[in-house]
């Protein structure tokens, strides 16, 4: 475990736990994450990095007087021995850290399990989906328990493992975007990582040593994901060079991106409110072609000049789908 | 673009559905009963196939796909005034593959410009001069000896064989880099390779000294532009070794057609041809290469050539995507060919150039650059020069480097930096004295309008 060995030589011999802590403490201060009085949701799997991120953040909480009102917000996508397990764990974590907890589903609020999807287009592409559903489902959660500010534990692993994605994939507005540490500020709930300078083994250290109880299996569906390919990769970089990490999130940092390429032009999705930069959200896109039994729609390059969304909006108008609609809160 | 659009060899515009299939959809459409394959871009000719595996194969015929290369070389050329009749062209030549095409390409150009001069009645374009030159790194890898001797010879034998017009060949020793007195230079090169515990800044700190030796040949005899013959999947390892390494900022600098940074300035032709088209054309063309394992087979630069190897299997098209998403990052000025005062330029040239805005303002100098590696150094993260003012020279060598040269390549252990400093080549050395100058003026630039001239009237 070199990371933490690291860690400690570094702070002449301290405790690996404190260092970590500073460490944190350090990042929060540095980059202003919070403001004293702000309710803030943490995104709580149960997985290692939001059982480390709550329980790390409601010690710091205590210990420098931040000031905020914490709760955990967890999404259940509705996946059979994975989900259903992990939720065991986060409903312990609101006991054993005090915290509120908040459950958002994407049966009540899609109308559609993960297992479902599933079933339906197989096991590619399922990612996209489920990504694209949390992203909504966690700003309906942090709405319904009217926070100002969500934070995940994203770590420096999977920022690093983004910036590789955007590079092989093309997408250059993201690669500008995915290395900051808050984003969303001119969205519904800004967000932000803590764990953006923190290496995944050290994490897994922390949660280890201190024995917090966490839920350590891979999701069931993931094994295809492209970004297994970069995970791999950066694995084998971490063996000779662990700094090569964070070295990829300063070179995304630096990447000369002119800042007309940076933001979307962001509007509102026509179809439930929520923030979009197209017509239609993609969550409404994907929904429609689970709705309709096309499994392809809103998934890969736009074919023609989005003869699909009008297609679809045409249709929908005649079509009663209320009963599938996402959720009724406004934005 | 990384990949013309019509006739990409490289499989990318949904193409891979079409993988491998020798029948055409023209021809399943147009003819019916027609069993036998024509090439997909002239409709007469029989494609070639290579039997590689690679994508497309069999769908264009031997003339087609050496046009559609060619092609893409000279737009390369033409689009960046890359080669224009007063230059004189140093073609750095390794044995390998891409530089052989790239050679084989400007002779063709060459051959071409001079069938026109002789052919117009007022002779007033002249033809552009060819070099070729080989950097021999014995010193570096011992062991590889006496394969860069028969290496020499063939290269040798190879340059000679394209005539006329003739070529000087050039065989320069990596350590030339240190100076003329041939024992004490691969002394002081072995020396500072020792010196590098890092693998994998070794073999970049290697490649920065064959690259000075480049400069060194090419301003010595008289050249104007270096060729170098890398192609789009180099640069997608590239990319991504220069991201994993925390070069992000210096990256858009290192992978366009052009790099005028350099006393004489580095074209890239073959820059949106991939590998699988040049190793094509070789066969196509019967041009003979050699390969020299001047590489070490560990370290990050090997990890990310296998990543690009894996994702190429996955999809052939991945490493155009890759440098079509890095050519979207922002060049530097210093990205086109420089605007100099010369009265050998063509006056048709000088006014196709200066239509076009090829050329920039050589007086331009705003950015400092790393000693070592020459890259672009990102202000935010470069320390104070200034506060070196009165320290070591190894200090500022220090300071006066990217921070990835420094993790790399410079010693750890502080104490070593001095020796360090002492093994490098003087042009390097020189750099960081130049660059203490220029952040001086840099700063100056910064707030000229506060500063008071020495003609004001103080009101």
């Amino acid at each position: 475990m070199e990371a933490g060995e690291a860690k400690s030589k570094k702070a002449g011999g301290e405790c690996f736990y404190e260092v970590f802590e500073e460490e944190i403490h350090q990042v929060i201060v540095g980059n202003r994450l919070f403001k004293s009085g702000e309710r803030v949701a943490i995104g709580a799997s149960g997985g290692k990095d939001s059982t480390v991120l709550a329980y790390v953040l409601s010690e710091l909480n205590r210990r420098h007087n931040y000031g905020l009102d914490l709760f955990l917000l967890s999404v259940d996508e509705g996946i059979t021995g994975y989900r259903d397990d992990s939720l065991e764990t986060v409903k312990r974590n609101e006991v054993q850290y005090g915290l509120p907890l908040q459950i958002v589903s994407y049966k009540d609020l899609y109308g559609w399990t993960m297992d479902e999807i599933v079933k339906m287009i197989g096991l590619k592409n399922n990612c996209t989906f489920c990504g694209v559903f949390r992203r909504q489902a966690l700003d309906r959660g942090a709405a319904l328990l009217k926070v100002d500010k969500l934070v995940t534990g994203h770590n420096a692993d999977d920022i690093a493992e983004t910036v590789l994605l955007n590079i092989l994939r093309g997408d250059i507005a993201r690669l500008s975007r995915c290395t900051s540490i808050t984003t969303g500020e001119d969205g519904p709930i800004p967000r932000c990582k803590p764990f953006k300078y923190t290496y995944e083994k050290e994490i897994v250290m922390y949660a280890y040593f201190k024995k917090l109880d966490y839920f350590s299996t891979e999701c069931i569906y993931s094994p295809n994901a492209y970004r297994g390919f970069a995970r791999e990769f950066i694995k084998d970089l971490e063996r000779p060079r662990p700094r090569a990490i964070l070295d990829i999130i300063k070179s995304g940092e630096d990447f000369r991106i002119a800042t007309t390429t940076k933001m979307p032009e962001q509007g509102t999705c026509e179809r439930c409110g929520y923030i979009s930069s197209q017509k239609w959200c993609k969550a409404c896109v994907l929904l429609e072609g689970l709705n309709r039994g096309l499994p392809k729609m809103g998934i890969g390059r736009p074919r023609g000049s989005g003869n699909d969304q009008k297609d679809t909006k045409a249709r929908s108008t005649a079509k009663s789908i209320e009963s599938k609609q996402c959720g009724s809160l406004d934005f | 673009m990384a990949c013309n659009s019509s006739g990409c060899e490289s499989g990318c515009y949904d193409r891979e559905k079409d993988n491998g299939s020798k029948i055409s959809v023209e021809d399943a459409v147009a003819g019916g009963g027609n069993q036998e394959s024509v090439c997909v871009k002239c409709k007469c000719n029989e494609p070639m196939t290579f039997g590689d595996g690679g994508s497309d194969d069999g769908r264009f015929c031997a003339e087609c796909f050496r046009n559609n290369v060619f092609g893409k070389f000279r737009l390369a050329v033409t689009s960046h005034a890359m080669i224009t009749p007063s230059d004189n062209v140093l073609v750095a030549f390794s044995g390998g593959s891409s530089s052989r095409v790239a050679l084989q390409f400007v002779h063709e150009l060459q051959i071409k410009a001079l069938k026109n001069y002789e052919a117009s009645r007022d002779r007033s374009l002249p033809v552009f001069g060819v070099g070729v030159a080989f950097v021999d790194e014995t010193a570096a890898f011992p062991a590889l000896s006496t394969e860069t001797v028969d290496a020499s010879e063939w290269i040798r034998s190879t340059v000679s064989s394209l005539s006329p017009p003739a070529k000087d060949l050039h065989v320069v020793p990596v350590e030339s880099v240190f100076g003329s007195d041939s024992l004490d230079a691969r002394d002081r090169l072995v020396k500072l390779l020792d010196s590098v515990p890092d693998d994998t800044g070794k073999e970049d700190l290697l490649l920065h000294l064959k690259m000075l030796t480049l400069q060194k040949v090419a301003s010595e005899n008289g050249y104007n532009r270096l060729v170098v013959g890398s192609c789009t999947s180099r640069i997608a390892s590239h990319v991504l070794s220069a991201t994993v390494k925390g070069r992000g900022y210096s990256l858009s600098a290192d992978i366009q057609h052009v790099d005028a940074r350099w006393k004489v300035p580095i074209v890239l032709p073959l820059r949106d041809c991939v590998r699988l088209e040049i190793t094509r054309l070789c066969h196509l063309d019967g041009l003979k290469t050699v390969e020299l394992a001047c590489r070490s087979q560990c370290g990050i630069n090997d990890l990310v050539s296998s990543f690009v190897a894996l994702l190429q299997e996955e999809n052939p098209s991945r490493e155009c995507t890759i440098v079509r998403t890095a050519a979207k990052l922002t060049p530097f000025y210093f990205n086109k060919i420089p605007e100099t005062d010369d009265s050998n330029v063509p006056m048709a040239t000088q006014r196709r150039l200066k239509r076009f805005n090829l050329k920039y303002d050589g007086s331009m100098t705003t950015e400092a650059f790393c000693p070592i590696c020459n890259g672009p150094l990102n202000r935010s993260d470069s320390s104070d020069l200034d506060t070196f003012e009165e320290g070591q020279e190894a200090d500022v060598l220090y300071a006066a480097c990217c921070s990835s040269c420094r993790f790399q390549i410079l010693p750890e252990d502080g104490s070593y930096l001095e020796q360090f400093s002492s093994f490098l080549p003087d042009h390097m050395i020189s750099q960081v004295k130049h660059q203490k100058v220029d952040s001086q003026a840099h700063l100056r630039e910064k707030i000229k309008d506060c500063l008071l001239l020495d003609d004001e009237e103080v009101v």
